[in-house]
């Protein structure tokens, strides 16, 4: 006879440690178990997702790597993809997208962002020159769609310009074995400027990539016949740009023009604001708070400026990090002028980062 | 203390409109220099204080693991009553404020925040910001003149009642977080709302269920989930918690008494906030709180209400900010000609319980007569007091 085990022991198990869990709970009341444990492994698993800074290295003048080791949440990324991270500025903590300049499978486990100090840049200022080895920061999922497909492209071109080179050198460090023909453009002010400028010319000088530097200080800006005639073999080749407003919406007109628009992956750091708002009155009802805002202000920085606990993230409309529930009322999209209306109940799912009132609206918050 | 307004000699009498919006002016200032300098430093201060007071409970709890050996009793006692104390001044007192919103940490926020107290966050928010704050020291307004069981002011109508509120107040001191909560539940309100027939009891029983709730959970902790975890050494946990609890409730009721209720804090009547400034209600701050002097233990132990003129005019600011801007405040006190009252808690504690006795009986009782008389007056006192009473009703 064959001993069968009992199937309450399999599920005995769970129960005690649901107990347990309940136990717990009793005791930390009216905190949770984990405000205690924060106190001494914050990166444990199971707990919110943070990263603690490991290192921070100067790239160029304005640019630094922050390597960090991320909680025991981490799930991993996909080299072209972005991170959220919470960074408490000035005592404030302060959400902001950054791309991953790491390859995926570092065996040591450590990820790492690169950060250009932009001109009055509260988070990017901070990060380059201020930040510190052994700060814990917030961190989210690596989330985006800026990525290489699988099969690999046979020939491939990367346009990036400033800290655009950032999701591409994350790309370039994990992939470039398996891509056989890669054409880098890269603009930046001066040769100095260049992020990661020591790697890519070795990358160059040893033939694996092909280098074009444009110094646009000396060179001007990158023009579309330009680029023509420096990739000759353009139309053959799967692109991606990364850099300013002004050049995607160039390239993405030029691609388009030449019957490529498919062929062409772009990600923006910047919203394209194109409409405002009507403005009105802005009830976060959760919070109790109102504020009349403009049709210009987004409804995360109303929100914030009223003392409202807003969710955010890349605070250009691509992370999702603001959502918000419209409870009712309407509000516009700056990027494209949509106008989005909520009846009472509804709670219609808006981008607060890119949305501004258009008459009386109900956040829920 | 008699209501301002009726007073022979009025303390703001040599204001002029002009000089109460000039002090308001100045209060504003020192509000948005200390808006300005905000950051870093300040969030590394409440950090550190909520650090600090988790590892002490913690520490604490586990010494009392042990508590069946007395030097471990007494020390996890002394940890666990500081560490309650912090975690109800401190922290929770101010966090509740909005004193830290600015941060946008959501786990120290208004918002989410819930102490370590018997009133829940939320309904302890509505009646201590919203209420008191609002109307600090209104007679018939601010419900924390004398927590609607206690005759605090001249101006309040005496009721035989009051005779014996010292010993309610003693008794209030021993379960204040009871206290709080019940007095967070406004149930003399409510029942009078009942008698008018205008009672809204589904939001009251809602509320008096959040209350039993958060009280069965605190309880449940405090008195049965850590003495069972102390295993031989139950039953003095469970005295030490009792304890704990006990000389948090005397300690936080001291410091609220010493905040309103000592001799020199000016109370009003109902009508003269109507129409009020920004610089008249900045006057009424200023007069209806009283200071305790002392050092740094005693500001981090009170939540810095012993700045309470401070936080008064600026409840919203950081607390460890207090005792930076009390110079330039006093400052405002001494050239405007008002009286920034202040004092050591002992002497301030006299003063608010000399309060409390002397006006458990009619006013000026005391002065007109001889002890031996005093008794023989009273129950003639009492007699016409109750008929007044049963005829009201």
């Amino acid at each position: 006879m064959t001993t069968v085990t009992p199937p309450q022991t399999r599920s005995a198990r769970p129960r005690l440690r649901d107990r347990l869990v309940k136990l717990a709970e009793a005791a930390a009341t009216p905190l949770v178990p984990a405000d205690y444990l924060d106190l001494v492994d914050p990166l444990r698993s199971g707990a919110a997702l943070r990263a603690r800074i490991v290192a921070v290295q100067p790239e160029t003048r304005d640019a630094a790597t922050l390597v960090l080791q991320p909680g025991r949440g981490w799930a991993g990324h996909v080299p072209g993809q972005y991170v959220r991270l919470g960074v408490d500025v000035d005592g404030v903590r302060q959400w902001r997208t950054y791309s991953l300049t790491s390859p995926a499978d570092r065996a040591d486990g450590l990820i790492a962002i690169t950060v250009k100090a932009i001109p009055d840049g509260v988070v990017s200022n901070h990060l380059v020159r201020a930040a510190t080895a052994g700060t814990v920061l917030q961190l989210d999922q690596a989330a985006g769609d800026f990525v290489l497909p699988t099969p690999r492209p046979a020939k491939a071109l990367f346009v990036t310009a400033g800290s655009g080179i950032t999701p591409v050198m994350g790309m370039l460090r994990s992939a470039l074995h398996e891509l056989d023909d890669v054409v880098l453009v890269h603009s930046a002010p001066t040769a100095d400027d260049v992020v990661f400028a020591a790697e890519l010319r070795a990358l160059a000088a040893d033939g694996r990539i092909r280098l074009v530097e444009k110094h646009t200080d000396v060179d001007g800006m990158l023009g579309t016949a330009e680029l023509d005639a420096l990739v000759p073999d353009l139309a053959e080749r799967e692109a991606w740009a990364c850099g300013p407003t002004g050049m995607l919406d160039l390239l993405e007109g030029h691609w388009e023009s030449r019957g490529l628009a498919g062929r062409l992956h772009t990600e923006r750091f910047r919203p394209l604001v194109v409409a405002a708002g009507e403005g009105g009155t802005v009830t976060f009802s959760r919070t109790g708070a109102e504020v009349e805002a403009d049709g210009a202000t987004p409804l995360l920085q109303a929100g914030e400026e009223a003392g409202v606990l807003m969710p955010s993230g890349c605070r250009m409309g691509i992370c999702f990090g603001c959502v918000l529930p419209l409870r009712s009322g309407a509000v516009r999209d700056l990027r494209n002028g949509d106008l989005t209306t909520a009846a009472e109940g509804d709670g219609v799912l808006v981008q607060t980062c890119v949305s501004a009132a258009a008459g009386p609206c109900d956040l829920d918050v | 203390m008699t209501a301002i307004q009726n007073k022979p000699v009025d303390p703001t009498a040599h204001l002029s409109d002009e000089d109460v919006e000039a002090l308001g002016r100045e209060l504003d200032a020192i509000r948005d220099s200390v808006l300005a300098d905000r950051g870093a430093r300040d969030a590394a201060y409440i950090r550190k204080v909520i650090d600090v007071q988790r590892k002490l409970e913690l520490a604490s709890r586990g010494v009392l693991l042990l508590s069946l050996f007395p030097p471990a009793w007494v020390a996890g006692t002394v940890g666990l009553s500081i560490s309650k104390i912090l975690e109800n001044m401190e922290i929770g007192h101010n966090v509740m404020h909005g004193q830290w919103d600015w941060m946008r940490d959501p786990k120290v926020h208004s918002t989410t925040w819930e102490w370590d107290n018997a009133s829940p966050a939320d309904m302890w928010k509505h009646s201590h910001n919203e209420l008191h704050h609002t109307y600090t020291n209104v007679l018939g307004r601010d419900n924390d003149l004398g927590y609607g069981i206690m005759r605090v002011d001249e101006d309040q109508r005496w009721m035989p009642f009051y005779l014996a509120q010292p010993l309610w107040n003693l008794l209030n001191a021993c379960v204040f977080e009871y206290g709080i909560a019940a007095y967070d539940l406004e149930i003399g309100k409510h029942l009078k709302a009942k008698k008018r027939g205008t009672a809204d009891v589904a939001a009251f029983q809602a509320q008096l269920r959040n209350v039993l709730q958060k009280v069965k959970k605190q309880a449940t902790r405090d008195y049965l989930v850590h003495p069972l975890l102390s295993g031989p050494s139950a039953l003095p946990t469970l005295g030490a918690n009792v304890t704990a609890n006990l000389v948090r409730n005397l300690w936080t009721h001291s410091v609220i008494m010493c905040g309103h209720f000592p001799e020199g804090v000016e109370t009003f009547t109902k009508t003269s906030i109507e129409g009020e400034t920004r610089g008249q209600w900045y006057l009424r701050q200023m007069l209806g709180a009283a200071n305790i002097s002392g050092g740094e233990a005693l500001h981090l132990m009170t939540g810095n209400l012993s700045f309470q003129v401070e936080h008064h005019l600026f409840p919203d600011l950081p607390s460890n900010r207090y005792k930076e801007i009390a110079p330039q405040v006093q400052d405002v006190f001494a050239r405007y000609g008002l009286t920034y009252v202040t004092g050591s808690m002992p002497k301030q504690l006299a003063s608010a319980w000399g309060k409390v006795v002397r006006l458990s009986l009619p006013n000026g009782f005391l002065s007109r007569r001889t002890a031996k008389a005093v008794p023989v007056a009273l129950v003639q006192r009492v007699r016409p007091a109750r008929a007044e009473e049963r005829a009201a009703a």
